[in-house]
């Protein structure tokens, strides 16, 4: 092989057609409110940890949709479970017990 | 797919293009990436087909490379474009055919900003006429060297010695066609066939017996895309747009890819042979690359030219696989003898790539 | 005598208008450029938000027109004012002399064909909103099964290049209704619907979302880009997920377009004869629009439905009874003397 000194770079796009889906079926099965998010971000908007490092259980449902489980666990990583988020959802998601759902599923 | 939904779309996008009486300007880069293919057209055109297609030695660069890169100004630009214009009328001609995407693309431009802009074209006017002491014109129709082959592709059809069909099993070749980016995306209406599906190398290819596929990635750009190749710090964006288009192409099993743009079959023939030597990875079949033609060598194949006067050894590509498969005769022991049947060197052979 | 009315249109405005104008005791002409009455709605399935039956909808307003003249594949030939009433030559060879007309000329979907990223009409498997509740009304289910379908909002709404920039205002929910039914009947398949903004306004439309979202329904923010085939003969669908920044991309079986509305082609042709106003976006121009939404600055003139407009069902039906109410004025105020 040759070092040109430039080559192929990854495609930094999301490709459905290989993202995990069984996985976040048995989340969905376990957690069907997760379902219901509708992306409105309250939850990263009021979250305790998420001033001080990104925190979104709102970004963190949306990887898990496309496939991206490692982005998804590293931007809870940040979650004390205090509870904030849970108050203010809309669609009345029991967040926290979402996130402990999500460490259980998708945790190492 | 349905044919006919095509044939709809290839409808709204009918370009007028005189038969006949052109002023011809080459490009800068195609005679050093392929050096036949601008001969090839003026020979097609000039003396098989009797076509008055006039070239003249003071014709300049467009500045097409310097206006994507950056380094001029747009005003520039545009009086050396008004120089080009001027002397074609100085010439006696209103058709003005180029040889260039680029070119192609900025007299596209450019005609439409002094259109929305008449003050700007005054000044370019000028510009020109303190620089140069000509009168500024444009021409009545502008197309691409590419319009005007496709103009032709029955006639040439008529002339043919092969049709793009294997040999062997009597099947049409599967050719994908690349269109060059400024060709008509900026102005899907200047292209033959829109921007969505263009027309253009399609009918070429219909019109000598191969058959077009449609693979995802076809609008994708070749990667060229100027500053992403000519700064070598940016050539991993260039080469992995090129493989995004490889690996879209593949499953459609390709035998042959035609271009109609200067960058695109440099850059879709020399980075099959970076992809091959950095990832091992080769897309023809057993270890070769797809060829890539101009589309002025293919009317060359088509008409039964010498394969090595087409100067098809100086693509990355092997060609011989599809010289073999479509029956074209070549002299194997010719490939690396000059004009004067002198050898001008033979490169050196890839490690993956056959 | 009767006065005599002419609606233009026999689909769910005109039918509902000629309805409630029989009643009030006027001599009802209506015409109708199709074999069938009912427009749109005879061609629709089931209706948003709770799947009602498009064919009970139809047949109640059918119901309700015994007395009505009707007159199906027949066009305005020519139309004008004599004095204070309008004299129309219909392509039957009829003369009407009406005393007040109604346009309810509804709404042309959005030819699909003209989104060319899209590939209408070049591959098999894309196919318009209006097709797929064709499919669903003849029962013809979707061969082999498919694994994953797709739903593009806003085709031909929300974009100026398109020539409309106008929200079609059903699309949205007419998609999330399609997208359910779609995945009952294929609970296996991925549905994705890729929107700009979700529109569910109406009273149980925000029911309808979570019911899709329930079910599975992935929703992605962003308008497809291109559409591609692929070498086994499934589509590659290419768009942004703007809500993470990234693009994505998507191997569908089928994808259904929400084509939206544009104004009749054969209204125009009628409103050009008489005159009549339309705004930027080539619909008709009521009198004002706040208080005289189905007025006309012509006198005599009024509307109802889509053709100012687009506009979902009942609002149509809602229009097409405020308009015979203002006929009626109207016919009281000018012909009947006191």
């Amino acid at each position: 092989m040759i070092d040109f000194g430039f080559g192929i770079s990854p495609s930094s796009g999301i490709n459905l057609n290989n993202s995990d889906k069984d996985t976040f079926s048995k989340l969905a099965k376990m957690e069907p409110n997760v379902l219901k998010c509708m992306a409105c971000g309250s939850c990263t908007a009021t979250c305790t940890a998420g001033d001080f490092k990104t925190t979104s259980l709102r970004t963190a449902i949306l990887n898990l949709q496309n496939g991206l489980k490692d982005e998804a666990l590293e931007i809870l990583s940040g979650c004390m479970l205090c509870g904030k988020c849970t108050m203010v959802c809309p669609r009345g998601i029991n967040t926290r017990h979402l996130i402990l759902s999500i460490n259980k599923i998708y945790g190492k | 797919m349905i044919y006919e939904g095509k044939k709809k779309i290839w409808a709204d996008y009918q370009k007028e293009i005189p038969e006949d009486h052109y002023f011809y300007v080459r490009s800068c880069i195609r005679q050093s990436f392929f050096p036949a293919s601008e001969a090839t057209f003026i020979d097609i055109t000039k003396r098989q087909l009797g076509k008055d297609i006039f070239e003249t030695e003071h014709h300049t660069t467009c500045g097409g490379i310097a206006y994507h890169s950056d380094t001029i100004p747009h005003e520039t630009v545009m009086t050396i474009i008004a120089r080009q214009f001027a002397l074609m009328k100085k010439y006696g001609y209103e058709n003005y055919v180029c040889s260039c995407i680029t070119s192609f693309g900025l007299y596209c431009e450019t005609l439409e900003t002094w259109r929305e802009f008449p003050e700007l074209q005054e000044k370019i006017a000028d510009n020109l006429w303190k620089t140069c002491q000509l009168e500024f014109a444009k021409p009545k129709y502008l197309v691409h060297a590419s319009d005007l082959i496709f103009k032709y592709r029955m006639q040439i059809a008529a002339k043919s010695k092969y049709k793009l069909i294997n040999k062997q099993t009597g099947l049409p070749l599967k050719v994908v066609e690349h269109i060059g980016c400024h060709y008509s995306k900026m102005f899907p209406s200047k292209g033959v066939g829109g921007a969505e599906y263009p027309y253009v190398l399609v009918g070429m290819i219909e019109a000598w017996g191969g058959q077009i596929i449609d693979y995802p990635e076809r609008r994708h750009c070749c990667g060229f895309g100027f500053r992403q190749y000519l700064i070598k710090g940016n050539r991993s964006y260039s080469v992995s747009n090129t493989h995004k288009k490889f690996e879209s192409m593949e499953p459609f099993k390709p035998d042959m890819i035609i271009t109609n743009c200067p960058g695109c079959p440099y850059f879709l023939d020399r980075w099959q042979y970076v992809i091959a030597e950095t990832q091992g990875k080769t897309y023809g079949q057993d270890g070769h690359g797809i060829p890539v033609f101009t589309y002025e060598e293919v009317a060359g194949l088509v008409m039964g030219y010498n394969p090595w006067d087409l100067g098809l050894q100086t693509h990355q590509v092997s060609v011989e696989p599809l010289l073999d498969k479509i029956g074209i005769e070549y002299d194997p022991s010719a490939k690396y003898l000059g004009k004067n049947g002198k050898v001008i060197g033979e490169p050196k052979k890839p490690n993956c790539l056959k | 005598m009767k006065n005599n009315i002419l609606v233009i249109g026999g689909g769910a405005a005109g039918l509902e208008a000629a309805a409630n104008l029989e009643r009030l005791g006027y001599n009802i002409i209506l015409i109708e450029r199709d074999k069938q009455l009912g427009g749109h709605l005879a061609k629709w399935d089931r209706l948003f938000p709770d799947g009602l039956p498009a064919q009970e909808v139809l047949d109640s307003l059918l119901d309700n027109i015994s007395n009505v003249k009707c007159f199906t594949e027949t066009d305005i030939q020519a139309i004008n004012i004599l004095d204070k009433s309008f004299n129309a030559i219909l392509s039957n060879g009829i003369t009407v002399l009406a005393d007040a007309v109604l346009m309810a000329s509804g709404f042309d979907i959005f030819p699909a064909a003209k989104k060319e990223e899209y590939g209408y009409g070049i591959y098999e498997n894309v196919i318009t909103n209006q097709d797929l509740e064709q499919m669903f009304k003849q029962q013809q289910s979707i061969s082999p099964i498919p694994r994953a379908i797709g739903f593009v909002h806003c085709v031909g709404s929300r974009d100026e290049k398109a020539g409309n920039p106008a929200c079609s205002k059903v699309c949205c929910a007419t998609a999330v209704k399609q997208a359910c039914e779609v995945k009952e009947l294929y609970p296996d398949a991925d549905v994705y619907c890729f929107y700009m903004d979700l529109r569910m306004f109406g009273r149980r439309y925000e029911d309808l979302y979570l019911k899709a979202q329930k079910s599975g329904v992935r929703f992605i923010r962003g308008r497809v880009s291109e559409v591609a085939q692929t070498a086994d003969n499934r589509l590659l669908v290419k768009a942004e997920d703007t809500l993470s920044s990234k693009p994505v991309r998507v191997n569908l079986d089928m994808l259904v377009l929400m084509a939206g509305m544009r104004p009749s082609e054969a209204g125009h042709k009628v409103g050009i004869q008489l005159n009549l106003t339309t705004e930027d976006d080539g619909f008709f121009s009521a009198k004002d629009g706040m208080l005289s939404l189905q007025k006309s600055k012509l006198p005599g003139l009024f509307y109802a439905g889509a053709c100012t407009g687009a506009k979902t069902l009942p609002d149509t039906l809602h229009e097409a009874r405020s308009a015979a109410m203002e006929i009626d004025r109207y016919i009281k105020e000018n012909f009947i003397k006191k």
